[in-house]
């Protein structure tokens, strides 16, 4: 994801006439990198997406995707995906705020920051089983929580769990780019604290923010071994059913309804991208 | 016989693919291969389905990685069968015609009954499934997997159809046991593994009996009962087959030999050993090659066992892709 990059840059003049002509050589491990294990394999899927099981091709595998299983393993992704970016995003947010507020060399952000940066990491069957050591409805050791199998809260919480330390972690570089003059001069100005944050910090930080919950969404589409570990005797999310449509042994396993479900996701994601950019072209007009 | 030992220690190597060390034995069985020939063992993604083995043999064909053999459920392996080298093992004439392909394309190795597993310390005895319903199993209840996805789970399904009445030929009645479960709050909807029952997640496990035994879930023998209802023995059979395309040929062979031999130190019964029910029971049971201890510690099965035919495990599945999840979220 280059989300925390792209809002960066802006609308920066091109300087097209001094570059020298072999400056786009740099980018080659760059797009040769990307063209072989991103371009390449979403390539591969869509393809495959409209092979058919005994060879040639077929829109079965896509009109496949219009059953009701299927449509609530996509909405359940988007339910799941929405609920643990934005409680991360906002969550993680107010951690951000809180840490950058603090002493810059001191010794609390620096565990913060090391802990965030483990803990963002810290997902999967350990994560889910931790949680069902921890509150689990019948093994609970602090208590038995009954909504624990609840979809899409129970899974969320867990989600929140590695979905807020990234938050920190990808957002704490755009708070600490807020200078304290600019707080000081809306204070000169007369400004109050509600004034200074919708006029003023809110808009420089809105483009960094959606990139960050961009980020949080796209990490927890993909997230595959915590919900399997959590439950996987539904297919909740479409990540579940693209293993059942790999592992099935019953007679139910079908490896071209996979590649179909995948580029479903792959539709999914270029959906919320290209909201994405609408929105951030909006929200970073005033960088231009 | 002794040219191909031979042959399989010359090539030394043996991939073998979904062989879990807890499941039915297989880790001694791989040890006592080894000690035996001296070949080594090639264990590749123990955990995985009988799918996944196909799916392996067919991406890895024409490598040193590919399995040799494969150990699979009743669909895979009809469905599968243009992947398979036909052969029969010495003992090809003790295996019941009703679990072998006629070609020796597959063949069935060892089986067991669909059981529940449970602590009789903390829930009494269970002696009907009905009880499974009682306030006294609250968060209690799990499968092993996911019944589209694992042919156990889907087996466990069927156990409670037919104990609820329903017949081998649709399982509607156990997708609604579980409904009923569920609602009940007694239903545990995560797969159930000897982790999950010491961590007391999942202290009433629907499994084959053999991987429901004390030993293999880590419980004490004396507390941890295994139960296989009367009115629904539902029994199941795994499959060997040899891929056709095995990078260590006379090693497949050489292992399926060792696991058919009626040895004290052979596979059939290193299976029994394992709780599991070798394919070559009945013949051994009368030429007094079995192992008897082990064979009288096998839980008791007092009902006519059922197996399920091609057809209905089909139907069963087609179902439950429908019915499933709707029943239980």
């Amino acid at each position: 994801m280059t989300a925390a990059a792209s809002t960066k840059t802006g609308a920066r003049p091109a300087r097209a006439g001094r570059r020298p002509p072999v400056a786009w050589v740099g980018t080659v491990p760059f797009l040769a990198y990307t063209g072989v294990f991103l371009l390449l394999p979403t390539g591969i899927v869509i393809w495959n997406a409209f092979k058919g099981n005994t060879g040639g091709w077929t829109f079965a595998n896509i009109t496949g995707l219009n059953t009701g299983l299927v449509r609530s393993a996509f909405v359940g992704s988007l339910e799941l995906c929405v609920i643990s970016s934005v409680v991360g995003a906002i969550l993680g947010a107010i951690l951000a705020y809180a840490v950058a507020s603090g002493d810059p060399d001191g010794l609390i952000r620096r565990l913060y920051i090391a802990a965030s940066g483990v803990l963002a990491q810290f997902g999967g069957v350990t994560l889910a089983f931790a949680f069902l050591a921890a509150i689990g409805p019948t093994s609970g050791i602090l208590f038995h929580a009954s909504w624990f199998y609840d979809f899409p809260w129970g899974i969320a919480v867990i989600y929140c769990y590695f979905q807020i330390p990234l938050m920190t972690l990808v957002f704490l570089p755009a708070i600490d780019g807020l200078r304290i003059q600019w707080r000081e001069a809306a204070e000169n100005l007369g400004g109050s604290t509600w004034q200074y944050w919708r006029h003023v910090g809110a808009p420089l930080l809105a483009p960094a923010f959606l990139g960050a919950t961009l980020l949080l969404f796209a990490n927890a589409l993909s997230a595959f071994a915590t919900i399997e570990a959590w439950e996987d005797q539904i297919s909740y999310v479409v990540p579940q059913s693209i293993s059942t449509s790999l592992i099935s042994e019953v007679g139910l396993a079908n490896v071209h309804e996979g590649d179909a479900l995948a580029a479903g996701m792959i539709v999914m994601v270029v959906i919320v991208m290209s909201g994405y950019f609408l929105l951030q072209r909006r929200a970073a007009r005033w960088q231009r | 016989m002794s040219a191909l030992v031979k042959a399989a220690k010359s090539e030394g190597t043996l991939n073998v693919i979904a062989l879990p060390n807890d499941w039915a034995n297989y880790g001694t069985i791989i040890k006592d291969f080894t000690a035996k020939y001296g070949i080594k063992v090639n264990s590749i993604a123990p955990s995985d389905s009988s799918a996944q083995e196909v799916t392996q043999i067919e991406q890895k064909k024409g490598t040193s990685l590919a399995a040799d053999v494969l150990d699979v459920g009743g669909s895979v392996a009809t469905a599968s069968t243009s992947l398979f080298a036909p052969y029969k093992v010495a003992t090809w004439a003790s295996i019941p015609a009703g679990l072998k392909d006629p070609s020796g394309l597959y063949f069935g190795d060892y089986g067991g009954y669909m059981s529940v597993g449970y602590n009789s310390a903390k829930f009494g005895t269970i002696t009907s499934l009905s009880q499974l319903l009682g306030s006294k199993f609250k968060s209690a209840v799990a499968l092993n997997g996911n019944p589209t996805e694992a042919n156990a789970a889907l087996n466990g399904v069927m156990m409670a159809n037919l104990a609820e009445g329903g017949t081998a030929s649709s399982i509607a009645d156990g997708v609604n046991f579980f409904h009923k479960l569920k609602a009940a709050g007694n239903y545990v909807p995560v797969q159930a593994t000897p982790a999950t029952i010491k961590a007391g997640t999942t202290p009433v496990v629907f499994n084959w009996d053999y991987l429901n035994t004390a030993a293999v879930v880590g419980q004490s023998a004396s507390t941890w009962k295994v139960y296989i209802p009367s009115n629904a023995t539902l029994g199941g059979f795994y499959f060997q087959a040899i891929n056709k395309d095995a990078p260590h040929p006379a090693a497949a062979r050489l292992w399926e030999e060792f696991l058919f031999s009626q040895a004290a130190v052979g596979g059939q019964n290193l299976w029994l050993e394992g709780g599991a029910r070798p394919s070559e029971q009945a013949a051994m049971t009368s030429n007094g090659s079995i192992n008897k201890t082990a064979a009288a510690a096998l839980p008791p099965v007092m009902g006519t066992p059922i197996f399920l035919t091609q057809a209905q495990a089909t139907a069963a599945a087609t179902y439950l892709a429908a019915n499933w999840a709707k029943a239980i979220s």
